[in-house]
């Protein structure tokens, strides 16, 4: 690891939400960074925590949900605990979203120049009049044809495609060091997605900008990301060097998720589907929340909860690496 | 634009006709004008020469056309029971209900909306509860008790308004006006009150469940997201979206006061067009009963028609053909 101070950085967060039926908790020891400029690919089962995680970054948690612990700091700076007036200088200026649906995430009665002028006027030193010029600049760099008429259309007059980069846009406009991309191709047509993450990609390298891309496709991780972590019920499984987690994969969980042993080769279109499905964050299982589908647990699995540790040429979170339990298996091993 | 308004205007003609029959029905075979308007004494030649004159001899669709061709200029006929031209005695009558009923819209818009927005907004405030249980009570107490607890609270226990009538008026040409004297205006405290208390309510409701919807929508999280102030997104992008429901309830429940103006008028003895329609009922005078429900029927689509504008207004996806550049 280098001795650059790392852009984000996300220590033990726990993320609660408080029910009738007790607390649940939907993050727990969630730890991780993201370096000046790198992209952190970020994959697990639907419900694994990825978009929660990307929530509580932004300080976007929905009510009941609440930070319970842990820090979240960017620039070596705790944003977790701002005030909501502070946090907000935050959002946009330093840290930009891209949701998953770019059909909604545009509000219908304004034109997208009007909301890119907005977040801009919001953030930077420059009035509507320079603003607007920067939008139509913006709205060419993301690929809109004819940006300065389309500048004055409203999103139901674009595509799917063409919101998206719309709000590819509207995230970038501020110019923040961090985007959160919450599958930000998932709603769209499959032959223009590799067109919108081929455009992030390209911009976030132009810009200098770090991101947080979550998706479900294997092939976008490893084409896009550098390091990738893979979440499974509220925690990190995995996290590692694309290369080295699609390749050399050490958690029991990614193994799964990669097939058995994965052709250097092969570009893995979806997750493979793994016998048994995650636990419900009501009934996470003591010890590991693998154990019940997890081909290689053993007795200590059941009782304790392992945490991140070396693994092979990544981190894992899982028993096996650990230098106490090795013995524990091998005199498994040899009773049976 | 213009084809728009025509086309509404067309949808609107079969309304406003099937009233118009309804209304003139009401002619045709409820009570006896006749009778009315001879009185006790009459002879057969007196009675004939009535026949002839209002043209009752004529067959239905010619009458119900004449009827028709009279209505369009205003035209209703002479009051049974006042034997004055019907527009005359509605057109006396129109200003005060005009002004009840504009002050209690009003009234509901000004508090309605603002407290549906800080209900919506701050959703568990001890505030929002007690404006939560306040419109209930609004929505659930009949008009007239409202109107009489108002009566008994404000006039005759701390007698601060009056209870009836419209106190002193100015005539601007022929619209008598309550607004511009002090005892006009509050004689329209305690009648306003009542006739919009239930549609504040309403609207109350209606902008706090609209903010609530609207504020979970992904376009809202991510104005948030953008960093836009709260301000800027409370007000700018959720406000703006809940404004379409908001302006159909509001017009449709402009109509309704109008119409429901009756009980409040009645109550308050407010001498506005209900109160007459109340008195005509009272006295079989069916010309004023047919001219007040054409009317309060054009009213209902003018005001339809009014809506359907400002949601091209409100709402850019509405704007057919206004699309640039697909
Ligand atoms: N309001 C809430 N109350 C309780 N639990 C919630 C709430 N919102 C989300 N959760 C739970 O938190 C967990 C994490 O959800 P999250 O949306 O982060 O999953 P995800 O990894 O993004 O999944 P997907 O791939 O489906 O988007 C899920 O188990 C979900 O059921
Ligand atoms: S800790 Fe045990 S159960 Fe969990 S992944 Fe590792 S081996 Fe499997
Ligand atoms: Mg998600």
């Amino acid at each position: 690891m280098s001795n650059t101070q790392p852009l984000l950085e996300v220590r033990n967060l726990r993320v609660e939400f408080p029910t009738r039926r007790g607390t649940l908790v939907a993050l727990d020891d969630v730890s991780f960074e993201i370096q000046p400029g790198e992209v952190l690919g970020v994959v697990g089962e639907s419900g694994a925590g990825k978009s929660m995680t990307g929530a509580a970054i932004i300080g976007l948690l929905e009510p009941p949900g609440r930070i319970a612990g842990g820090q979240i700091l960017l620039n070596g700076r705790r944003i977790d605990n701002l005030p909501y007036k502070e946090m907000r200088t935050v959002r946009g200026r330093e840290i930009g979203a891209i949701f998953q649906d770019p059909l909604t995430t545009l509000n219908p009665l304004y034109t997208v120049g009007r909301q890119l002028v907005e977040t801009m006027t919001t953030h930077l030193p420059i009035g509507p009049g320079e603003a607007r010029k920067k939008a139509i600049e913006w709205l060419e760099l993301v690929g809109i044809p004819a940006a300065a008429q389309r500048i004055d259309s409203y999103p139901h007059e674009f595509s799917g495609g063409m919101r998206q980069r719309v709000v590819i846009a509207l995230a970038l406009c501020a110019e923040p060091k961090l985007i959160v991309a919450d599958e930000p191709t998932t709603a769209l047509d499959v032959s223009i997605q590799a067109q919108v993450i081929a455009l992030l990609k390209t911009l976030a390298r132009e810009k200098g900008t770090s991101m947080m891309l979550v998706t479900h496709d294997m092939g976008v991780i490893a084409e896009t990301a550098d390091r990738v972590a893979v979440m499974y019920a509220g925690r990190i499984a995995e996290i590692g060097a694309v290369r080295q987690v699609v390749k050399h994969p050490s958690h029991p969980y990614t193994i799964g998720l990669m097939g058995s042993i994965p052709p250097i080769t092969h570009r893995l279109e979806r997750m493979q589907q793994i016998e048994g499905s995650m636990p419900r964050l009501s009934a996470i299982p003591r010890g590991c929340a693998y154990n019940p589908r997890c081909p290689q647990v053993f007795a200590r699995c059941r009782e304790e909860r392992p945490e991140l540790t070396p693994a092979g040429e990544t981190r894992a979170s899982c028993w096996l690496y650990d230098a106490e339990s090795e013995q524990q298996v091998l005199r498994a091993g040899a009773h049976a | 634009m213009p084809a728009f308004i025509i086309s509404r205007v067309l949808q609107a003609l079969p309304v406003m006709l099937a009233v118009a029959l309804i209304s003139f029905a009401m002619f045709a075979y409820v009570g006896d004008p006749v009778a009315i308007m001879l009185g006790q004494d009459y002879t057969q030649a007196q009675r004939d020469a009535l026949i002839r004159d209002l043209g009752l001899d004529q067959p239905f669709f010619v009458q119900f056309g004449t009827f028709l061709l009279n209505a369009v200029q205003g035209e209703f006929g002479l009051s049974y029971r006042l034997s004055r031209p019907v527009i005359e005695l509605i057109a006396e009558r129109a200003p005060a209900t005009l002004e009840l009923a504009l002050t209690a819209a009003f009234l509901a818009l000004l508090v309605g909306v603002p407290m549906g927005i800080y209900t919506g907004l701050y959703r568990n405030s001890w505030l929002s509860r007690f404006f939560l249980t306040f419109s209930l009570i609004g929505v659930s107490l009949p008009t007239f008790l409202i109107g009489i607890l108002l009566i008994l609270c404000f006039s005759v226990w701390l007698g601060w308004l009056p209870s009836f009538g419209r106190g002193d008026t100015v005539q601007l040409g022929w619209w008598s006006t309550g607004f511009l004297t002090a005892s006009g205006l509050k004689a329209l405290i305690l009648p306003s009150i009542t006739l919009g208390l239930f549609q504040m309510t309403l609207i109350m409701r209606l902008v706090r469940a609209e903010m609530l919807e609207v504020l979970r929508t992904d376009y809202i999280k991510f104005a948030r997201a953008r960093g836009l102030t709260n301000r800027a997104v409370n007000f700018g992008h959720a406000l703006k979206n809940t404004l379409v429901p908001v302006i159909t309830i509001t017009g449709l429940q402009l109509g309704a006061i109008i119409a429901f103006a009756i009980v409040t008028e009645t109550v308050f003895q407010w001498p506005g067009m209900g109160l007459l329609f109340i008195q005509s009922v009272g006295a079989a005078d069916i010309p004023v009963m047919a001219a007040y429900l054409i009317l309060i029927a054009a009213l209902f689509v003018t005001i339809n028609l009014i809506v359907d504008l400002l949601y091209f207004a409100v709402d850019p996806r509405l704007r057919v053909g206004g699309a640039k550049g697909h």
